[in-house]
């Protein structure tokens, strides 16, 4: 026996997620395996497309409508594989999964969110409590940082966003946060106090902690009619937390995403993990799928003699190998950092079905001596058809029943060129649908 | 998995061969000592992301707790400096091992806990103050529960008394907030000895329970529920002689007592899998011990094996055997019409919070109500601290909502501290997955006097 599934996922970022959902709206039972918690948590929450040219990127001025530029990509570019129409599809499935919660719908050209850092990023969608910050927006704003949270120095911020051009004025404070003592709170501290609106001591006598901060930020205020914090308003009740803040203080409150860890990653988690749930996905996590054995194609099978098929896959839990089968699979381990390709001295691998992945011999051809330079080694990835189908090094399908989808891909510099939300989403959206199909077909 | 070397002479020459041969390779010791274990590899896989710290359910309600990347990697390197003290706030880690599942590069960080907790313990603390004496009666429950269950009608009487559960407080840190679990009146031993062993034989189908203590002493129901499962499909049950799994010394650093009970569930498992049978767990914490702990912390000849060859109860029926279809068309009786499911934390970090939920939903009639992610808070032995009750209560704030939220009265959870929990903070019975299958599989089959 097995544990048995029509669709079997493994990997559950957003590529992993996406594939899932989009395989979920057919008849077919669907299973994501997650080698760990999702790495959503990590990310910014923005959903980027393509910010910058593969070419020019860090050079050239941000591109102003992906879809435009999304013609101009080089083969084997993942948006390449799938084509314009299936990032435009995908996004319409992302938005109808995100309702309210993310913005951006409404045009092709990139929004233009302020960083922690004071950079300016282009993006396709991003969360509600982002939306009244966007630097197109001419408010003149008002920033306000935590002494307690060194990452985010609003004054500096500020002054990046100034030097950069915005068109408003900016100003940075920084304040202590009511009820946060310590240096080196976590961020769901500062969450867990304002979801809760736990009582805080401010002026001699206990207050919610959402009305606290508010009365510290008032005192700052000089006419600006917008305000943005770090990205720590609130987990589990972020909007309620933002429309009291908006309500005390009569501005509009816009976050400012943060780097890992991020509270806009774990709402997109929520989020997306809601919807799986919701869709009948059944989700595993914590244990990886280490292995595969392989069924032989029938003589029938319409991928050609040459292709496996993978029989099932094998989940380590804590020593116990335990068999999981599906009809067809979806490959969304990630890249280079989420250990979804991994790399030794020797070579460069895909770990799970052993795919071919394609790098120069000489490891010292892997990267180039200027850090910010065109990194090969960013490019490393599977290989795939226009259907997601990982190929062998002589250009055949390495099996006929698995499709990849996210970082996992070859022939894209995701840092480089802010497309890692983008290529994700659509990919997985394609290999989700097409999985799906196969099945029902 | 944790990639930390256990063997305990990592890095000592091995000398096997050099009488024969006197020009033999002679590995030079780089490291003053061997150490029992090298944590270094796992120290520098970690790149500060702080996931697992936006996991910890401590850090999210008590500022004063620094977080798991703190009191894993962090203070390992800490303390390579000899005169560089463990941190105290390392006691107030409840163990719930959530940061494991979240580190994105498996830096083995409840290895490094429970080693650092240890150390603390055996080097810091003073083993007179009423602190240690508390714990290590805590963390001990095993030794005194025969004695207890020997007349569990006095120790229940006497245990439910308010001023023995003040003086508890006053005199030893036990919260006075909880009642004491009651104790069953006959223990799973007992019952399973005077109903003659197993009443299946099967060299084919073969099976090792590891009860871990609380079936066995309080809630001999569940243990007896597995028996009557695996029985139904066709299993011989063995109850191998055991000790406590060590889950509680963990939690409270004491390592020696559980190096100590460690050994004997090791020796007398591995003679089980030796007459063919899987090791089987009714008990989340248990199996996460057995399967995790046990090879971070001990290397007994046997710890690997013991490991790969122990499964949790639902894991072991859903893999071998056609669960779902067995329970087509099964019914149960209406106390599990509607039920709020809790996932224990050591079950998360198994993979196995979403099983329950999908067996659950194959039995028609059955509604099964997942309150999320959240941690239950008790963690064991730790809710039972006065000094942490609290931080107990206010972890489990938000399964409480949940279960308050969801449209059901009746809790489902596999961890015996979790289901104290869910009782004590919404008042509802709660049930074991076990006896939920039971009802469903065995039914009137079950002899009600058995």
């Amino acid at each position: 026996m097995a544990i048995e599934d029509d669709v079997l996922v493994v990997g559950g970022g957003l590529a992993g997620a996406t594939a899932a959902l989009a395989a979920a709206r057919e008849d077919v039972r669907v299973r994501i395996v997650s080698a760990t918690q999702s790495t959503l948590r990590q990310a910014s929450g923005l959903i980027d497309v393509l910010g910058y040219p593969p070419d020019g990127a860090g050079t050239e001025d941000p591109i102003v409508d992906p879809f435009d530029a999304i013609a101009d990509l080089p083969t084997g570019h993942p948006y390449e594989r799938v084509g314009a129409d299936a990032v435009r599809d995908a996004l319409e499935f992302f938005d109808r999964v995100a309702g309210d919660a993310y913005a951006g719908s409404h045009t092709d050209v990139n929004a233009l969110v302020p960083t922690y850092a004071g950079r300016v990023k282009p993006t396709a969608r991003y969360p509600a409590a982002t939306a009244a910050g966007l630097a197109s927006d001419p408010r003149d704003t008002l920033l306000v940082g935590f002494d307690t949270i060194p990452d985010f120095d609003a004054p500096l911020a500020a002054g990046h966003l100034e030097a950069a051009g915005v068109p408003f004025a900016v100003r940075g404070v920084t304040v202590s946060f009511p009820g946060i003592e310590r240096d080196d709170a976590k961020v769901t501290r500062y969450a867990h106090l304002l979801d809760r609106n736990e009582p805080v001591w401010r002026g001699g006598s206990e207050t919610g902690s959402r009305a606290a901060l508010a009365s510290v930020v008032e005192d700052r205020l000089a006419g600006e009619s917008r305000v943005g914090f770090p990205a720590i308003l609130g987990d589990d009740h972020a909007t309620a937390v933002r429309t009291d803040l908006e309500a005390a203080l009569d501005v509009d409150v816009f976050e400012v995403p943060m780097g890992p860890p991020s509270l806009p990653g774990l709402r997109l988690e929520d989020l997306l993990y809601g919807a799986l749930e919701d869709a009948g996905v059944r989700v595993t996590t914590g244990v990886p799928v280490v292995d595969y054995e392989s069924a032989r194609g029938g003589a029938d099978d319409r991928t050609g003699a040459d292709s496996d098929r993978i029989g099932h896959v094998v989940v380590d839990r804590n020593g116990a190998a335990v068999p999981h089968r599906a009809d067809q699979y979806v490959l969304a381990t990630g890249g280079l950092v989420g250990t979804g390709i991994e790399s030794d001295r020797e070579q460069v691998t895909e770990p799970v079905f052993d795919c071919h992945v394609a790098h120069p011999d000489d490891r010292y051809d892997w990267f180039v001596d200027d850090v910010f330079g065109d990194q090969p080694y960013a490019r490393f990835g599977v290989d795939v058809d226009r259907d997601l189908r990982p190929l062998e090094a002589g250009g055949g399908l390495e099996f006929s029943n698995l499709r990849a989808a996210g970082s996992v891909l070859s022939g894209y510099d995701f840092a480089a060129e802010k497309s890692g939300s983008g290529v994700s989403l659509a990919t997985g959206y394609v290999a989700g649908t097409r999985a799906a199909a196969e099945v029902t077909s | 998995m944790s990639d930390a070397d256990t063997t305990a002479d990592a890095g000592r020459p091995t000398d096997e061969h050099a009488d024969d041969e006197n020009d033999a390779f002679e590995p030079i010791e780089v490291f003053p000592e061997a150490e029992s274990m090298d944590l270094r590899p796992g120290a520098d896989s970690c790149y500060k992301c702080s996931t697992c710290d936006t996991n910890c359910p401590v850090a999210e309600v008590d500022e004063e707790f620094p977080g798991p990347k703190f009191q894993g990697p962090e203070q390992w390197r800490l303390k390579r400096q000899d005169d560089h003290d463990i941190d105290e706030t390392v006691m107030k880690c409840s163990n719930c091992m959530r940061c494991d599942s979240a580190c994105p590069t498996d830096v083995p960080l409840s290895q490094m806990h429970n080693t650092a907790r240890g150390a603390y313990v055996d080097d810091q603390m003073n083993t007179l103050s009423r602190e240690y004496v508390r714990n290590r009666l805590l963390a001990n429950y095993r030794r005194l529960a025969p004695l207890a269950a020997t007349f569990p009608r006095t120790a229940n009487f006497v245990m439910g008394l308010s001023a023995v559960r003040w003086l508890g407080e006053k005199t030893l840190g036990i919260t006075s907030e909880r009642e004491f679990p009651e104790f069953a009146t006959e223990t799973f031993r007992e019952w399973f000895t005077a109903r003659g062993g197993a009443h299946v034989e099967n060299p084919e189908k073969r099976i090792a329970y590891f009860h871990g203590c609380y079936a066995n002493f309080n809630t001999p129901a569940v243990a007896k529920a597995l028996v009557r499962v695996y029985e139904h499909f066709g299993y011989e049950v063995l109850v191998p002689e055991q000790d406590c799994s060590g889950t509680p010394m963990f939690a409270n650093g004491m390592l020696a007592d559980a190096r100590r009970a460690a050994e004997t569930n090791v020796r007398e498992l591995a003679g089980a899998l030796e007459e063919g049978a899987d090791v089987i767990t009714s008990c989340s914490s248990c199996s996460m011990s057995l399967r995790q702990e046990y090879p971070e912390l001990f290397d007994f000849v046997d710890t690997e094996t013991v490991a790969a060859n122990t499964w949790d109860a639902l894991e072991y029926l859903r893999v071998h055997e056609d669960l779902e279809a067995a329970l087509e068309g099964a019914a149960v009786g209406e106390e599990f019409d509607d039920v709020v499911y809790h996932a224990p934390c050591h079950s998360r970090n198994q993979g196995l919070d979403s099983q329950t939920i999908e067996v659950m939903n194959a039995i028609d009639g059955i509604e099964a109500h997942d309150v999320g992610d959240s941690c239950s808070g008790i963690s064991g032995t730790y809710g039972w601290k006065a000094e942490r009750y609290e931080t107990s209560m206010a972890i489990g704030e938000e399964m409480f909502e949940h279960m308050a939220a969801a449209p059901a009265e009746t809790g489902l959870t596999e961890c015996p501290t979790c289901s104290m929990q869910m009782e004590h903070g919404s008042g509802y019975p709660v049930y074991h997955t076990l006896e939920v299958l039971e009802a469903a599989l065995v039914g009137s089959e079950a002899d009600g006097t058995e």
